[in-house]
């Protein structure tokens, strides 16, 4: 054996290093093209919207099981408060984007979900709303934006549409209604809303007298007391959660039972609103964005919801985060990077038809916006909600009038 | 409309402004006396309210029945509020109690947002959906039984401070503090009593409205500025005004909530407080200064 043959030259151990450095830095390489993609979660996690967002991460909790399950990567989140307000989405965003998220899932409410749209424009990186309404989100031309939940417009002709529907299939139908709704931004858009589309729906009732509230409103018995009052057979309400548990509260104690209680918002399904309530929860008709309980993916998120929180049930902030967390994950596969060109294309390209929300699937037109949702009719029964409009798409029949109040033991 | 309707809301607006009358009681006695505006005072009725929800929720023991026990826990804060915490800045700039009374606020409320979270919680009493009929007129059960809470409570206070020794002492060091302390008294532990006694109103009248209203730990703010809005309109440091106040402001959101938008009936409330400033700085019932 020589000693040439064993020594350790200069050049052996350079190119050593060299071969070792490469082996080492492969799997780097490689877990960098298929490793999870990185989505910033915006939500609002503390502030008036607290709740609400915390809901909404339920749905972030529950996706990488399933989307494992149905052959998609996981996702790596990233968590972060928007705090309910504006300028914090904003800079959230940012922060998110310079700490390497890939994309951005969010938020819950229209001004925030606009503020981050603007600022995933700017730094070209793709944005998948969850939940808003407000139609111009949509409409600014913006390449990286999409969203996945129904517009104002989309919510209210499907109200009416589904309300025909359980009219016709109770065979009585309010002659009056009584409107009332809480007088913030999504009310007063919701109320004006109403105005414009209503006439397009031929609907069997006509409003008597339209009721506005304060929002922090801490009694609403003159309001009960004004809608008792106009004569109206059933009210037509958009609410927040507070004020729903209020109203109801004081339909009972001031003795009216309308025909039933049509809810074109949030709060009359909600968990808090069924707890807190109990039987007297029973019998309101919610008109919102839900989830087709028949659909596989529908059940399975139901599930594993059922596993991890036994005393919740699922909801549309569950379904609708839980699904842009499916679209995300489903691009990523499609466009095989995290290249943010290459990501938004393949969002603009889905075409789920497995799918948890009411409606044939998730697709976008060119302008970012899914126009292929239906919106659902549901209605609370004995603690529970049951879903009775769209046909197809339902599990029981619409109970209409609703059980007098006075007569529930 | 028929008028049936005017006098159920007005009944309704009158039952309400009573517990509101409670509520502001506790904060015109604490500046009738001591001078210090409490900053503080809606978020200490939470902490009321909170324990009473607590209470039930463990132990179903009645918000109404365990007034007197949360309003002694109340008393028992005030108490030590004012003898750690508030005496040393007794003779210091009115700003400087102002910043106090506000940071302890501000704690109070986030230290009931990090036990209790955002989420509403109420107490479901057997009557929380009761009403009477009298004829055409409904009342709400947990309205009257809170507005007669609130007329005892108000008559034992009034009670305590005309013919009690120490409602005499107190009284005395509000009327002439030098005085006060040349006879003798212990103006310092007095302070701290009434501070209690304040304390002990907002905490019945939280006990009270936990059956009438949800609480979230933000309400606080929001009746610290009812409550200032009823006493500045009663008379600020005048016990019947306060009551008084409270009436008022209840029967006039009510009956603007008929009569116009009920989205801005709260509107009506703050215009009278601003008729009040023009034309009556020192309240209704206020002693001009």
């Amino acid at each position: 054996m020589s000693q040439s043959t064993h020594a350790l030259t200069r050049r052996r151990l350079l190119a050593a290093t060299a071969a070792a450095t490469a082996t080492l830095a492969a799997p780097a390489i490689v877990r960098a093209q298929g490793g999870p993609l990185k989505v910033g979660v915006l939500l609002p996690r503390s502030g008036y919207q607290a709740s609400i967002g915390q809901d909404c991460f339920r749905g972030v909790e529950l996706a990488n099981p399933i989307l494992k399950d149905i052959g998609l990567g996981e996702l790596q989140i990233m968590s972060a408060d928007t705090e309910t307000n504006v300028d914090v989405a904003r800079s959230r965003a940012e922060k998110l984007i310079a700490d390497g998220a890939q994309l951005l899932m969010g938020a819950f409410d229209s001004g925030q979900s606009s503020a981050i749209a603007q600022v995933a424009e700017q730094k070209g990186i793709p944005f998948v709303i969850n939940i808003a309404a407000a139609p111009p989100i949509t409409e600014q031309g913006y390449k990286f934006v999409f969203r996945n939940f129904p517009t104002a417009p989309m919510i209210l002709n499907d109200a009416f549409t589904n309300q025909k529907e359980i009219f016709e299939a109770a065979g009585s139908a309010p002659k009056s209604v009584v409107f009332m709704h809480v007088n913030d931004t999504f009310g007063t858009a919701m109320a004006g809303g109403i105005g414009g589309v209503m006439p397009r729906h031929n609907m069997p009732y006509t409003i008597k007298e339209t009721i506005s509230y304060d929002p922090a409103a801490r009694d609403l018995s003159v309001e009960i007391s004004k809608a008792k009052a106009a004569g109206a057979e059933a009210l037509l309400v958009v609410s927040r959660i507070n004020d729903a548990i209020l109203l109801t509260r004081e339909m009972v104690k001031q003795r009216w039972t309308p025909q039933g209680v049509l809810s074109m918002g949030p709060g009359w399904y909600e968990d808090q609103y069924l707890k807190t309530l109990g039987k007297i929860g029973d019998g309101p008709l919610s008109f919102v964005p839900w989830y087709d309980p028949n659909k596989k993916l529908a059940k399975a998120l139901e599930a594993a919801l059922a596993a991890k929180y036994p005393n919740l049930d699922m909801n549309t902030n569950h379904v609708y985060t839980f699904e842009a967390l499916l679209i995300a994950a489903d691009a990523y596969k499609r466009a095989g990077s995290a290249d943010p060109k290459a990501l938004a294309d393949a969002i603009r390209a889905t075409d789920i038809k497995d799918n948890v929300s009411t409606g044939p699937g998730i697709s976008f037109d060119a302008k970012g916006q899914n126009v292929k949702l239906k919106n659902s009719a549901i209605q609370n029964r004995g603690g529970k909600l049951v879903t009775v409009a769209p046909k197809g798409a339902t599990n029981a029949s619409a109970v209409w009038p609703m059980p007098a109040y006075d007569k529930r033991g | 409309m028929p008028l049936d309707i005017y006098l159920n809301v007005a009944v309704s607006g009158l039952l309400t402004g009573l517990v509101y009358g409670l509520m502001a009681l506790g904060l015109s006695v604490i500046f009738g006396v001591v001078r210090v505006v409490n900053f503080a005072h809606g978020e200490m009725m939470t902490i009321a309210m909170y324990i009473a929800i607590v209470l039930f929720s463990a132990f179903k023991l009645d918000p109404l029945v365990m007034m007197v026990p949360i309003a002694g826990v109340l008393f028992a804060l005030g108490y030590v509020m004012q003898a750690g915490l508030i005496n040393p800045f007794i003779s210091r700039p009115e700003h400087s109690q102002f910043m106090l009374l506000v940071a302890v606020a501000i704690i109070m409320v986030n230290v009931l947002l990090l036990i209790f979270g955002p989420d509403a919680r109420s107490v479901q009493t057997s009557y929380a959906f009761d009403s009477f009929a009298f004829g055409p007129i409904i009342v709400d059960a947990t309205k009257v039984y809170a507005a007669c809470a609130a007329i005892v409570v108000s008559a034992a206070l009034f009670t305590f401070f005309k013919f009690s020794s120490v409602g005499k002492a107190i009284r005395a060091c509000a009327d002439n503090y030098t005085g006060a302390l040349v006879v003798g008294l212990d103006v310092k532990r007095l302070y701290a009593l009434t501070f209690g006694l304040g304390a002990a109103c907002v905490g019945a009248a939280g006990s009270m409205l936990a059956i009438i209203i949800d609480v979230t730990p933000p309400l606080g703010p929001q009746y610290t500025l009812l409550a200032f809005v009823i006493v500045i309109t009663g008379g600020l440091g005048s016990m019947p005004g306060a009551l008084l106040g409270g009436v008022l402001i209840g029967m006039t959101e009510a009956l603007a909530g008929l009569l116009f938008a009920p989205s801005a009936k709260s509107m009506f409330a703050f215009a009278i407080l601003v008729l009040v400033l023009l034309f009556r700085p020192q309240g209704i019932v206020g002693k001009r200064a």
